[in-house]
């Protein structure tokens, strides 16, 4: 009997889904279904191909053959890892999620940092009745852009009488990214230390702020017998129970772009649609990629660490070119990545791109 | 055995497509007596929803109309439409059986399926046409299609106003000249004994607005193969005009194996028809509209049957092209539908643009299989098709019970006319043992 990522992987027959699935088969020189055919051989691959896959996980959800392609790329990355044949970067990203947590090395002492303006105190998680954890996320502790957001969310559940606490510096990156790295190792230890610590403090349900957090909580920890949202499921709730009151209006065209691990991999259309269509004033409008198509901005499978070549057309310039066309005012979205790559070329061509909880803020 | 002792026994046989009516005929041409029963309005099945089939793009309804007839004109075989068993139990070598009949609010004996009381109905125009798909209206009182068998209108009980509120001015009972409509018909239950039974349910079809990435149900443009068959038909709601939406397509797509070969739909099986009944439509469209762009998407073209290699090629001469790539995606572009797929054998991503997106949804057992198979204690696989011997294919595992069709897995035309002639053969067998 074959192993059976190898057995699984030999049963592709080679339709040509995923390719026509993927948001960088076509424009760039990597080819899903060709990468998956050579590992069926296991033919040479040229090294920087696998490196273009942003984890979107179109090609995954819609194989006929459940060859899971996108995990096919994770295997082949794990072999180039293991050989340090890996973009600079990279080797970087890794090294500093190693020693400080985190995929920047940002010191792991400031992972609070976000909470020291707010006017309410955060406890830790450890010191509320409810154990209910706000997990932070890396680039959303750190980054300048991003640091906003957990603020904003803190502030919004507050609001709407939601007791929760955080792990501070003890919180470790979620390992979401590193999977699909390929580093399964680092991923192990990263789950241990979350782990021990969602055990050691009780916690009895997470609301995740990133989309790729939920994920790697929801899917890949295991069954701890935790509940795990996103973030905009708990504030359509507060909104829909009449515990979240919407004070302002926001007379803006909104057009809403599906971050693919919120949308796509794990089926939350509609909470942040319902938000935005809760807002007075706020004109809805679509992609011509929405919810299940939704283009990938090109911010996961570690794209957010280094950078491919920039010959190709960005997704992200695709997306703001098409808000644009449709006479958005601006795009919202709910993921930290997606804001951090729309708003690089959006804010070239003068388009303004924001993160639900920014809407919110100004509304509630 | 001999004639006199077969024309003792009787047989039932349960569903009314091109399988049963192929058993049901066979039965009867050896002296049995045959009651068949059909779930809808009118014997026919899906052959009778066709426009033509392949390879030899005969008449669909040509072909069949003769044989419904001859059913409904058989002295050996009792016709119940709008009927299903109900109850089953073994009684001895056979079965007793308790069939439900709903009524039809019209005398069989005096409608002369005249039309004037569709024409008078006030829900004329309203309600979705089932055998169109709901491509098309009707009224409350109707002739399913025009070549209906039995040839006798009927009330449909949801849509009606006087049957579902009560209150109605009754128009199509003033229009009746025989006063065929009767209101006051009530479901009947007629319990019977059988010395068996021939299962011919047939099938649905893949529901593709769970393929969301293709947007069925969604996207202007998009339909199934099944509705575009009615598109095509002189039967159909256009009139066998390629008219959608007001205008003719120049630009089809045909995309194979929508939920066929595809574990993401639970169903890892081959369909066995769309490859065919693709390169069908592509014939048709050729033929109808003579500038047509016309693009068939497929894995593998499955053209394992007699002279279908042939049509394959054919289709291919006609100005078809074929792309070895399943499309990703369909979404709306500025110039019509965009259709994201790889062209593997030239290994580009290509973005076709198209006018119409017909999708080749596979075949599934019918959904009230289930509840059948229950009633008769027959097993069932792992797609819910029912299972049989290997050795006499239309054998399920309770005794005395036969099946063809679709209901035991997908078939072509031809090898349910051919798995209907096996049902009949065994059927005979097993009550002719004495």
């Amino acid at each position: 009997m074959l192993e059976q990522t190898v057995s699984r992987v030999l049963t592709c027959i080679q339709c040509g889904k995923c390719t026509g699935s993927c948001p960088e088969s076509g424009k760039t020189p990597f080819n899903i279904r060709m990468l998956v055919r050579k590992q069926q051989f296991q033919s040479a691959i040229d090294e920087a191909i696998p490196w273009y896959c942003t984890s979107c996980g179109a090609c995954t959800l819609r194989c006929p053959r459940d060859v899971k392609p996108s995990e096919v790329i994770i295997d082949i990355r794990s072999l180039l890892v293991e050989d340090g044949q890996i973009p600079l970067a990279v080797q970087k990203a890794l090294e500093n999620t190693f020693t400080q947590k985190n995929p920047w090395g940002r010191s792991r002492a400031k992972r609070a940092a976000w909470t020291e303006n707010l006017d309410f105190e955060i406890r830790h998680v450890s010191e509320t009745a409810e154990k209910r954890l706000l997990f932070v996320c890396c680039i959303q502790a750190y980054d300048p852009r991003c640091m906003v957001i957990p603020a904003n969310v803190a502030r919004i559940l507050n609001q709407g009488g939601v007791e929760f606490g955080i792990l501070g510096e003890e919180e470790a990156c979620c390992g979401n990214e590193i999977r699909r790295i390929g580093e399964a190792g680092l991923v192990e230890e990263l789950q241990e230390e979350n782990k021990g610590n969602l055990q050691e403090y009780g916690v009895k349900e997470i609301i995740a702020l990133s989309p790729h957090c939920m994920n790697a909580l929801k899917k890949e920890y295991g069954d701890m017998g935790i509940k795990v949202s996103h973030y905009t499921e708990v504030v359509w709730d507060l909104i829909n129970s009449g515990a979240l009151a919407i004070s302002k209006p926001f007379e803006k065209k909104v057009i809403y772009h599906d971050p693919c691990f919120l949308g796509k991999q794990n089926g939350i259309f509609d909470a942040p649609r319902n938000i935005l269509g809760a807002i007075p004033g706020v004109t809805p409008l679509e992609f011509s990629r929405a919810r299940e198509t939704s283009l990938c901005c090109e911010g996961g499978g570690g794209r957010m660490f280094f950078e491919v070549e920039t010959i190709y057309q960005r997704n992200a310039e695709v997306r703001v070119l098409e808000a644009i066309a449709k006479g958005a005012d601006l795009i919202a979205t709910a993921c930290p990545f997606c804001v951090m790559t729309l708003e690089d070329p959006a804010t070239e061509k003068g388009q303004v791109v924001r993160e639900l909880s920014e809407i919110l803020m100004e509304v509630l | 055995m001999g004639e006199r002792y077969l024309q003792e026994k009787h047989v039932l046989v349960v569903g009314g497509g091109i399988g049963g009516i192929t058993a049901a005929l066979e039965l009867a041409s050896c002296g049995v007596r045959v009651t068949m029963l059909e779930g809808g309005p009118s014997i026919g099945g899906r052959m009778i929803q066709l426009d033509k089939t392949f390879p030899t793009l005969d008449c669909s309804s040509c072909t069949l109309t003769p044989k419904m007839v001859e059913v409904a004109l058989h002295p050996r075989i009792e016709l119940m439409t709008l009927a299903k068993p109900m109850g089953i139990e073994r009684n001895g070598k056979g079965f007793s059986v308790s069939i439900q009949k709903r009524p039809r609010f019209v005398d069989m004996k005096k409608c002369t399926a005249c039309g004037a009381c569709s024409g008078a109905c006030v829900m004329k125009g309203r309600l979705s046409d089932e055998f169109n798909l709901r491509l098309s209206k009707r009224a409350a009182i109707y002739i399913p299609f025009p070549q209906a068998v039995p040839q006798k209108y009927l009330v449909d009980g949801d849509g009606c106003l006087f049957v579902s509120r009560g209150k109605c001015k009754k128009a199509c009972v003033e229009a009746c000249e025989t006063r065929a409509i009767n209101f006051d018909e009530k479901e009947e239950i007629i319990e019977s004994y059988y010395d068996a039974i021939v299962l011919a349910p047939g099938f649905d079809l893949y529901d593709a607005t769970e393929k969301r990435e293709y947007g069925y149900g969604s996207l202007e443009g998009v339909m199934t193969g099944i509705e575009f068959e009615r598109i095509c038909s002189v039967t159909g709601p256009t009139g066998g005009e390629m008219v959608i939406n007001g205008k003719t397509p120049k630009r089809f797509y045909f995309i194979q194996c929508v939920g066929s070969r595809d574990r993401q739909t639970g169903a890892r099986f081959c369909s066995r028809v769309c490859c065919m009944y693709t390169a069908k439509h592509a014939t048709i469209v050729r033929d109808r509209v003579k500038d047509a762009e016309i693009y068939v998407s497929y894995i593998d073209v499955r053209a394992y049957g007699k002279n279908y290699e042939e049509f394959y090629k054919s289709t291919q001469e006609g100005g078809t092209y074929y792309i070895r790539g399943i499309p990703g995606d369909i979404t709306q572009g500025e110039k019509g539908l965009l259709v994201r797929v790889e062209d593997m054998l030239s290994g580009e991503l290509r973005e076709i643009e198209a006018d119409l997106v017909v999708l080749a949804t596979g075949v599934r057992p019918r959904k009230d299989t289930a509840e059948l198979c229950n009633l008769l204690k027959v097993d069932r696989d792992e797609y819910g098709f029912i299972r049989t011997d290997s050795i006499a294919p239309s054998r399920t595992s309770t005794k005395g019970v036969f099946v063809c069709g679709m209901a035991s897995g997908p078939k072509d035309v031809p090898d349910t006319v051919a798995s209907g002639g096996e049902a009949a053969s065994r059927c005979l067998e097993y009550i002719g043992e004495q």
